[in-house]
């Protein structure tokens, strides 16, 4: 093979993204060093209910996104090791453990200060580790908590029942009193329609994006790159900011399908990655696939906190039911296993992927437990070559590069010298042929 | 003795023995239960028998199933793949899952793709206990699952059948609430062993067989007469769902510890009184568990912190420590010990965390942890 030259990755919408969040942590840090009497909620990236929190004019707090941008400044190890003092295991999501060992540092990151909670808004989508950490921070910071809890998904045609809506709705009602009481003003239904509107927007530019990485070459790494897009979809989601961020984005991309422009010199294997990123080594981790001109057309973590490419829209007529859908239906998380082969296998077949790349993160078990399986049905049932890689999201102690790059090396060798074969098959046929 | 020795085999067998019987006596069919929570009425009533199905104990091999799960994945999700792998599970014709944690969750998924002639049924168990919806919800999702399981039966649930399931397991659990208070007044009456065996044994049999096994062993327990040893009364939490093995539970008894209070096996007696009876079956079963159910560690009430339920416990059962005795890789009992530990330092109440694997041998050194526990703790009361 020969080794493809160094990459700078970043383009206008990471200058933009950077700029975006730093307003936000901004707005965080005003509320906790008191220049800000703004509430605050903390709530999960999978399917939620911020169109509600944005129209109280409540600024949405993500413990994942705070941990992720611990890891990915390098400072989340100390803090895990803070929680592990606590009595947390090292078999505990490194999420939680960073977010617990962030509380006990104060909440100040070199990003900016996490505030109090003025509520810890579990919403209780797929992950249960999610309401182990909500009761934690409600113990240890005093928080007013509440879970909203989301039926999973579990009938055989894969969708919510009627009961399970209606469910879902009733318990926004109930949030929407409660956050009446907070902030001591009545919901304005009106401005609810507004940002329901706004993650429509929002959700239709971020499909449209995603649609692109189906054309040769993909114009972005739907990995990589998306985890770009991710911050603004889920921290800015129903605002003006986002769709305007979204608007940016899918003009820069689409200008480089025009031109023909990757994010390597040269596409040489598109890839479906599944499973989260290694924040720690994020940049480290993506060179080992460059090298490679390997660039991923599709990821299933980007669909954590909504699934939007295969239709789904947020409707301002019917806000609380296309809310509870998205919370319900319409996120990675809150789906099943076999729903997610359906949901990589989709993308294998539309966006023409060569391989699958599974990266089992040892945190989260919702993404990894099964993985293997996972692996199984792939290799054996569709024939499509899948690499099983292992580290963590959040916890430095689980990379190992060297073991990382000869598993991905060997892969790739494999899928090239199939490539080979392959073409000198083919060549074989067209000359028995002729 | 309450006659549990003749069942120590019975519960660790993978056959299945006391099913099997019952199966070739009735002709019934059979429903595995995932641990900690399934609603059992739904196929009794249905005049199916659910069975506790916990793993593979330390009696089978991992060949299939470690290449499906991850090293970092507990155990019990592994050998129950394992048992379906090798033929162990053909005598069930449905599996119950839940919403216990993610990797039961995606278990559920594995099963369903790799044995996909047997139904693996999911069961979503609410998490927001404060709703006003939440009872009506789950009993509707209660009749979901009892209308999937009825399809499996070949009849459709009847209110009636259900109402009479709810009062057979009644009695069961009734009897298991006896035992339980049995021992904390005089653990020297009935081992935790005993206990635990007799409680597994619940699990593996039609209720209606398995009460006056209970009966026998309360009548018998009431009537030992045994001299308290020299031991420590201990709370043991952590085992709620993969369980230890038999010889693990009695070496920490051995080793000096009266166990006054457990989360064995939870799921099977999870109500703390009887069932509201009259009315929608499925809503008393609904409001029973949101309302009235023990603290389970994959249920989270946000009303009654599990830690507090915990010193509760140990105030209530005049205990003089905690164990922790969590499965290995099990994520919510490890997330719960860390608050355990907080609320149990804040009440000055000793406490000793200890791991397991069902898939353990030997136990010197647990025992000899708990020894050292032991001895400090009755140390420091001879010299206070």
């Amino acid at each position: 093979m020969s080794v493809a030259p160094a990459v700078r990755y970043q383009g206008t919408i990471h200058e933009l993204q950077k700029e975006l969040m730093t307003r936000y942590y901004g707005e965080l840090t005003d509320i906790a060093e008191g220049r800000s009497d703004a509430k605050n909620a903390h709530l999960l990236i999978a399917g939620n209910p911020v169109e509600i929190l944005r129209a109280f004019d409540i600024l949405p707090v993500y413990p994942e996104v705070n941990a992720l941008q611990l890891a990915v400044r390098k400072v989340s190890l100390p803090l895990i090791q803070k929680a592990e003092e606590f009595g947390y295991a090292t078999d505990n999501c490194a999420y939680v453990k960073a977010d617990i060992g962030l509380f006990h540092a104060g909440g100040v990151a070199p990003f900016g200060t996490v505030p109090k909670a003025d509520l810890l808004l579990c919403n209780y989508v797929g992950c249960n580790v999610y309401l182990n950490w909500f009761e934690h921070l409600a113990e240890l910071t005093g928080s007013p908590a509440v879970n909203i809890d989301i039926p999973f998904i579990r009938t055989q045609g894969g969708e919510p029942t009627a009961d399970d809506i209606r469910y879902v709705v009733a318990q926004l009602e109930e949030l929407i009193a409660l956050l009446e009481r907070i902030t001591g003003k009545r919901l304005d239904r009106e401005k609810l329609r507004r940002t329901v509107d706004l993650s429509a927007q929002a959700g239709e530019l971020w499909a449209k994006i995603k649609d692109l990485t189906k054309q040769r070459p993909a114009p972005y790494d739907a990995y990589f790159d998306s985890v770009t897009m991710m911050a603004p979809l889920y921290c800015l989601r129903g605002t003006e900011e986002c769709v305007s961020f979204f608007q940016t984005a899918y003009a820069e991309m689409s200008a480089k399908v025009a031109r023909g422009e990757g994010p390597l010199a040269q596409e040489r294997f598109r890839i479906v990655i599944e499973g989260p990123p290694p924040w720690p080594f994020l940049r480290a981790f993506r060179d080992l696939f460059t090298r490679w001109g390997a660039v991923a057309v599709a990821s299933t973590y980007s669909t954590v906190g909504g699934l939007w490419e295969f239709g789904f829209r947020h409707d301002p007529a019917k806000p609380l039911e296309s809310i509870a859908r998205h919370m319900l239906a319409e996120n990675l998380c809150n789906r099943t296993m076999l729903q997610r082969y359906d949901q990589i296998q989709r993308y294998a077949r539309d966006w023409n992927a060569d391989a699958l790349v599974i990266h089992s993160v040892k945190s989260c078990r919702l993404f990894s437990a099964g993985q293997g399986d996972m692996r199984e049905h792939f290799v054996h049932d569709l024939d499509l070559p899948t690499l099983l890689i292992e580290s963590d999201l959040e916890d430095p102690r689980y990379f190992s590069h060297a073991q990382l790059r000869n598993r991905i090396d060997a892969f790739f060798e494999a899928l090239e010298q199939r490539r080979v074969t392959a073409a000198a098959d083919a060549a074989d046929a067209a000359g028995v042929a002729s | 003795m309450t006659g549990w020795e003749q069942y120590r085999d019975v519960i660790e067998d993978r056959e299945f023995p006391t099913v099997r019987d019952w199966r070739e006596r009735t002709g019934g069919k059979v429903i595995g239960c995932f641990p900690v929570y399934a609603p059992v009425e739904l196929p009794y009533a249905l005049g199916m028998l659910p069975v506790g199905i916990f793993g593979g104990g330390n009696r089978i091999e991992l060949a299939h199933a470690d290449s499906r799960f991850q090293s970092f994945i507990c155990s019990i999700v592994k050998s129950t793949l394992e048992l379906g792998f090798i033929g162990k599970l053909d005598l069930f014709d449905g599996l119950l899952f839940h919403s216990i944690c993610d990797p039961a969750r995606n278990l559920a998924s594995v099963m369903q793709r790799n044995f996909a002639e047997r139904p693996a049924i999911y069961v979503h168990l609410p998490q927001n206990m404060t709703s006003p919806s939440v009872v009506p919800w789950f009993a509707s999702e209660l009749r979901r699952v009892g209308e999937a399981l009825g399809a499996v039966a070949g009849r459709p649930i009847r209110d009636v059948d259900m109402a009479r399931a709810i009062g057979a397991y009644e009695v069961v659990r009734g009897l298991l609430r006896h035992l339980y208070a049995l021992r904390t007044e005089a653990p020297e009456r009935i081992s935790t062993a005993e206990l635990y065996t007799l409680a597994r044994l619940v699990t593996l049999m039609d209720p209606a067989e398995s009460a006056p096994i209970l009966r026998d062993a309360i009548e018998r327990s009431q009537q030992r007469q045994e001299r308290p040893k020299d031991r420590i009364r201990v709370v043991l939490v952590g085992s709620f769902c993969e369980q230890p093995p038999l010889e693990l539970i009695e070496s920490l008894e051995s080793a000096g510890c009266y166990l006054v209070d457990d989360d064995f096996l939870q799921g099977w007696r999870w109500a703390r009184r009887a069932v509201a009876g009259g009315g929608d079956p499925y809503e008393a079963l609904a409001r029973a568990y949101v309302e009235d159910s023990v603290h389970l560690s994959t249920k989270h009430d946000l009303r009654r912190p599990r830690a507090q339920a915990l010193i509760e416990s140990v105030k209530s059962s005049r205990a003089d420590a905690v164990i922790f005795l969590g499965a290995k890789f099990c994520e919510p009992g490890l997330f719960d010990y860390a608050l355990y530990r907080r609320a149990l330092e804040e009440h000055g109440i000793p406490h000793l965390f200890l791991e397991f694997e069902e898939k353990m041998w030997l136990y010197d050194r647990v025992r000899g942890e708990v020894e050292t526990f032991v001895e400090s703790m009755l140390f420091t009361e001879a010299t206070a």
